[in-house]
C-alpha cells in the first residue's frame, strides 16, 4: 500500500473530519439556512480532499460548480420559498424516523465493510498520470476531447434541456389582464385607502420597517408596518407600548 | 495513512447523505442531502482515480459535477413550483402529482 506523505496526512485529518461534521451538522440543523450552510462548508472540505488526491482541476470546479453556483441556488431558493419554512415534527409514518436511522446505521456499516475490502493493491497514485500530458487540466482536457467526447457533446444537449425545463417550470402563466394604471387608480379611490400608507415609526431606539408608528391617540397604526410581519405578530413595540410593560413591572415589583 | 481513509469518507458523506433523505421533511433539505451523496461518490471516483492511476475516474466525477448542475437547476424550479400551487415545501404536503 503507497504511503501518503505526512503533509496529506495533516490536510486529511483537517479537512475530512470537517466534511464529516458539515455532514451531520446539515442532518441535524432545524433550518434549512443553516443546513445549506453546513453543506457549503463540508463541499468546500471536498474540495481540499480532491486537491489533496492530485485532482487540482476538480478542485477548482467544486468550489466554483458547488460552493459557488449549486449552494446560491439553495439560498436563492430558500429566500423565495421562505426561510422559516422549517421542519414539521409530526410524522407521518410511525417509525419512520427511527427506522430510517436504522437503516442509514446499517447502509452505513455494509457500505464501509465493502469499500474496506474493495482496495485495489498496490496503489499506483496520481502523480504519473497527471505529468503525463503535462498536468491535470491537460490529462483531463486529453480523455474529455478523445474517449469521452460523445459523451461530453451529449452534455451540451443535456444543459439545453435543463435551461429549457427550469424556464417552463418556473413559468407562471398570467391568468388574468394586467390592470392599467387608470384601472388601478379607480380601483384605489373606490377602496378605503386613498393615501398612500403611513410610513413606520422613527423612534430613538427604532427607525426599522417593523416599528409601528403612532396615531394621534397613541395606538400604534397597524397598517404603518408591512401585512406579513403584523400576521406573524413580531413587530417590535412602540415607545408606548415598552413604557407600560416597564411601570408594569415596576409596580409588580413594589 | 492511506488512499482508503478517503473512501471511508466518502461512504460515511453517502450514509449521512442517505439518512438525510429519508429523515428530513424539507423537500429543500431533502435535495441538499442528494447532492452531499453525489459528492460523496465524486469523492470515491477520485479516490479511485488515484488507486489506479488514471484520470478516467476523475472524467467521470466532472461528468458527475455536470449532471448535477443539471439536475439542481430542474430540481429547484420543480419545488418552486410545487411550492407555488401548494404554499408548502414540505414533502409529505405532496402526495398528490396533479393537484
Amino acid at each position: 500500500m503507497l504511503a501518503v506523505s505526512g503533509g496529506e496526512a495533516v490536510g486529511f485529518w483537517t479537512f475530512g473530519p470537517l466534511a464529516v461534521l458539515g455532514a451531520i451538522m446539515m442532518l441535524l440543523s432545524r433550518k434549512a439556512v443553516h443546513s445549506a450552510l453546513w453543506l457549503a462548508m463540508t463541499m468546500i472540505s471536498l474540495a481540499f480532499l480532491y486537491i489533496l488526491q492530485g485532482a487540482v482541476f476538480l478542485g477548482v470546479v467544486q468550489v466554483v460548480v458547488y460552493t459557488g453556483a449549486v449552494m446560491m441556488l439553495f439560498l436563492f431558493v430558500l429566500m423565495l420559498v421562505g426561510v422559516d419554512a422549517s421542519d414539521s415534527l409530526v410524522e407521518t409514518l410511525r417509525g419512520q424516523r427511527i427506522a430510517a436511522i436504522v437503516v442509514g446505521l446499517g447502509f452505513g456499516v455494509l457500505l464501509i465493510a465493502g469499500i474496506g475490502r474493495a482496495v485495489v493493491e498496490p496503489v499506483a497514485g496520481i502523480d504519473l498520470a497527471n505529468s503525463a500530458q503535462g498536468g491535470n487540466v491537460q490529462g483531463i482536457a486529453e480523455l474529455i476531447f478523445t474517449r469521452y467526447l460523445w459523451a461530453f457533446e451529449v452534455t451540451s444537449a443535456l444543459l439545453i434541456t435543463a435551461a429549457l425545463g427550469a424556464m417552463i417550470l418556473a413559468h407562471r402563466e398570467r391568468v388574468v389582464r394586467r390592470l392599467t394604471q387608470r384601472e388601478l387608480a379607480i380601483q384605489r379611490f373606490h377602496g378605503e385607502q386613498r393615501t398612500p400608507l403611513p410610513v413606520p415609526g422613527v423612534y430613538a431606539r427604532h427607525n426599522s420597517v417593523d416599528t409601528p408608528a403612532l396615531l394621534p391617540d397613541g395606538t400604534p397604526a397597524e397598517s404603518s408596518i408591512p401585512v406579513p410581519l403584523g400576521q406573524r405578530g413580531v413587530r417590535q413595540q412602540t415607545p408606548t407600548e415598552l413604557k407600560t410593560g416597564h411601570d408594569e413591572l415596576e409596580g409588580g415589583d413594589a | 495513512m492511506s488512499p482508503t481513509y478517503y473512501l471511508v469518507v466518502s461512504a460515511l458523506l453517502f450514509t449521512l447523505g442517505g439518512t438525510g433523505v429519508l429523515v428530513r421533511r424539507n423537500a429543500i433539505v431533502v435535495f441538499m442531502s442528494v447532492e452531499l451523496m453525489l459528492n460523496a461518490s465524486n469523492l470515491a471516483f477520485v479516490t479511485f482515480a488515484r488507486m489506479n492511476g488514471n484520470l478516467d475516474g476523475q472524467v467521470m466525477a466532472f461528468f458527475v459535477m455536470v449532471v448535477a448542475a443539471a439536475e439542481v437547476v430542474i430540481g429547484l424550479a420543480i419545488i418552486v413550483s410545487i411550492f407555488r400551487t401548494r404554499r408548502s415545501a414540505s414533502i409529505d404536503d405532496a402526495s398528490l402529482l396533479k393537484y
